[in-house]
């Protein structure tokens, strides 16, 4: 990542530290070593970043404990998860130092171009694991959440992060099966020689490409997109839940529309089966897919609106505390916000032909992403922390982490908006250097550059802390933030496949704070 | 050991047992898979000059086909009888109906196994159309499904189904009910395959 944004800067200049990585080239970086690259940040980010983290790590720590369940259903079925992960995860790894390199085709791996780029082969193979692993793994999720709930426990008294896991889960059930089809025929074209996704008459490199034809291209963009669309909503919906706890937590005040934004969400999960096609505008797939898929986004955008909206609204009048995890989760508001809202023109079918595949993109995405989902992640582990470990993090580091990550996050994804209403494209090695149009925005780069290594800087402290904090003595205090869900009942850190010492019963919803007339400002959920 | 509930009593508001959803919950991800391969077989037919399709597909072997649709049918039958006779707590009869499936499916795996390298003899590979090269991995999907089927369908009928039998009866009546549910399913595809592929 870093290495990227430095070559963006200063390109065509050899490449300090890491340097050596492209010996053959006297230390500058190639074209095709930035496409490697690319590709591999989107693919490692995504598929071995967050949704394991948000769906592997949260989901199967918290859900269990937040239903009162002693374990999940299927213990062996989520070993089998973790190891396929392991193994798809390197697979893909171990692709950077194959002859072939790693995969350099986009994370979205556009046929015929990853018919042909080498690396591909690996990358499939990879993917088809790491696909099986989040299969099993949300299987397991959804049978936890339906059966395993603690008496009393009914669903409208879930916490919001249950429910948006279980939303999750069903994306990731439903929507990768296909992109698992859609490897498995791009595997076949390349090693067993059809042509699936080569039209007639293909020519690659000055030579006539010797297949059958008659494919298609355009099929692998809709089965890639009818995963990848979802997808986006699993990136976001743990996250939105982590803040949704965090949220009533510290406003002490129940999560305002919790109904409703269940509702929403539900809705949302729904939804984004029929919005994949909005990726696909500059195809010529025809007007009138072209308008389905138009209203289909720009109702989709609603529900995250009202999500959004209900968060606010938490906010009104409550006495808010503002540590380490709020702070987090407070400034995933904005971001998200900037994120979803960037998305709009994108969603407009004639906006879109301007702003497509250029910069503008990138800096939407990321605000969803990286200042949205990685925010809300940093804020769930100050949270769940003392949990998990019974140690509070530190929250003099805390905060200095979480001020310079803000400042440079925005550093390096707010001038990208800049650049791309520009019309820088994309995936230029170059940073775009070689475009006349672009070059009054072109000294952004350096100024992106730098506050991504400020950024990288930033999480120094965060680091620090784990460790300082791990090694510190614990005090193994239940319920150090006096937060109502049941997870904060058992014993920190929870006892080895049974979680809770005594039996879990539910008597109250899952956000009553402030309860007039309660001698304390929280009801616990498992507390008559 | 942990004390999961409902392993094998059933939840009483949701009236399921863990793995009878579990493997619903799988069969669905399964039918999205097929799904999306299903729908790439129309796309690509759409897409294919005029009467290729029709062309390629009348290289395959119907009789031999048909044969395979009855062993499955037969073989689901079978599943169930042994499911239904475990039930019923006789373990002999589900031996002999569990090693009948089992059989089927070895059947089937044979005359898919002619198929094929009756094909490429004729040098027919999947690169050789668009049509051979999604029936070979619409059907060699399939294949994979059948073998671990097979593979689950003899580890019950060894001798590891009658330890689970004489300790739990009913543990190893769930597994078989949900393993049948799963064959079931892959019974399915081939019922859709069959028409798409050979027929159409």
């Amino acid at each position: 990542m870093m290495v990227m944004r430095y070559q963006l800067a200063y390109p065509e200049t050899p490449i300090p530290i890491v340097g050596w990585f492209f010996a053959e080239s006297g230390g500058i970086m190639l074209p095709e070593n930035y496409n490697t690259l690319g590709a591999m940040h989107g693919t490692i980010m995504i598929f071995l970043g967050v949704v394991p983290l948000a769906v592997g790590a949260f989901g199967n720590y918290l859900v269990p404990l937040q239903i009162g369940a002693p374990d999940m259903a299927f213990p062996k079925l989520n070993a089998s998860s973790y190891w396929s992960y392991f193994i798809g995860g390197v697979i893909m790894l171990a692709s950077f130092f194959t002859p072939e390199g790693a995969a350099r085709s986009g994370w979205t791996s556009y046929p015929p171009l990853s018919i042909f780029e080498s690396g591909q082969t690996m990358w499939l193979c990879g993917m088809i694991f790491l696909i099986t692993s989040s299969l099993l793994g949300s299987m397991n999720i959804i049978v936890t959440i339906v059966q395993l709930r603690a008496p009393g426990l009914t669903w409208f008294k879930l916490p919001f992060f249950i429910w948006t896991q279980l939303i999750t889960s069903f994306l990731l059930v439903l929507a990768f099966p296909p992109l698992e089809a859609a490897s498995i025929l791009q595997l076949m074209d390349r090693v067993a020689g059809t042509s699936f996704f080569l039209p007639s008459g293909l020519v690659y490199a000055g030579n006539a490409v010797e297949a059958y034809g008659s494919g298609s291209p355009l099929l692998w963009q809709h089965l890639f997109w009818f995963l990848a669309h979802p997808e986006v909503y699993v990136l976001i919906l743990p996250a939105i839940g982590i803040v949704g706890e965090i949220i009533a937590n510290n406003t002490r005040k129940p999560l305002w529309g919790y109904k409703s934004m269940i509702y929403a969400i539900s809705f949302l999960g729904f939804m984004s089966f029929i919005v994949w096609a909005h990726h696909m505008f500059l195809t010529g797939m025809g007007q009138t897919m072209s308008a389905f898929f138009q209203l289909t986004t720009m109702i989709i955008s609603i529900p995250s609106v009202v999500v959004l909206t209900a968060f606010f609204l938490s906010l009104w009048g409550g006495s808010i505390r503002f540590n380490t995890p709020m702070l987090f989760a407070l400034a995933f508001l904005p971001m998200f916000g900037i994120g979803g809202l960037t998305g709009l023109p994108l969603g407009v079918a004639a906006s879109d032909i301007f702003l497509h595949d250029t910069y503008y993109v990138i800096g939407h995405f990321h605000y969803v992403v990286a200042p949205g989902t990685l925010f809300a992640l940093f804020a769930g582990i100050y949270y769940w922390f003392p949990k998990i470990s019974g140690k509070k993090l530190h929250e003099g580091l805390g905060k200095l982490h979480f001020w310079p990550s803000l400042i440079f996050m925005n550093g390096v994804f707010m001038p990208m908006f800049i650049q791309g209403l520009s019309g820088l494209s994309r995936r230029m090695y170059d940073g775009g250097t070689q475009y006349a149009h672009a070059s009054d925005i072109l000294h952004w780069n350096e100024f992106m550059t730098i506050s991504a290594f400020c950024l990288g800087a930033a999480q120094i402290p965060f680091i620090l802390n784990i460790f300082m904090t791990l090694a510190s003595k614990a005090t193994g205090e239940r319920n150090p933030w006096d937060s109502t869900t049941i997870e904060w009942s058992s014993p920190s850190p929870p006892l080895p496949h049974v979680n809770f010492d005594e039996e879990v019963r539910v008597y109250h919803g899952p956000y009553e704070y402030s309860v007039p007339g309660k001698d304390k400002d929280f009801c616990p959920q498992t507390v008559k | 050991m942990s004390s999961i509930p409902y392993i094998l009593e059933e939840r009483p508001d949701t009236g399921l047992n863990n793995s009878r959803l579990g493997i619903w919950i799988f069969i669905a991800s399964e039918v999205m898979l097929f799904g999306g391969l299903f729908s790439a077989y129309v796309f690509l037919r759409i897409a294919a000059p005029e009467g290729d399709f029709d062309y390629w597909g009348s290289k395959l072997s119907v009789p031999m086909a048909t044969f395979n649709t009855v062993m499955l049918i037969t073989s689901s039958v079978t599943m169930i009888m042994s499911w239904a006779s475990l039930r019923m707590k006789q373990f002999d009869k589900y031996k002999m109906y569990l090693g009948l499936t089992i059989l089927c499916a070895l059947g089937f795996l044979v005359v898919k196994y002619m198929e094929y390298t009756s094909k490429f003899h004729h040098g027919i590979f999947p690169s050789s159309s668009t049509f051979m090269g999604i029936y070979f991995t619409l059907t060699g999907l399939h294949v994979l499904h059948i073998l671990g089927g097979l593979f689950v369908l003899i580890y019950f009928w060894s001798p590891v189904g009658k330890r689970m039998y004489d300790e739990n009866p009913d543990l190893l009546a769930n597994r078989i009910e949900v393993t049948g549910l799963y064959w079931h399913f892959v019974d399915l595809v081939w019922i859709f395959l069959f028409p798409i592929l050979y027929l159409l």
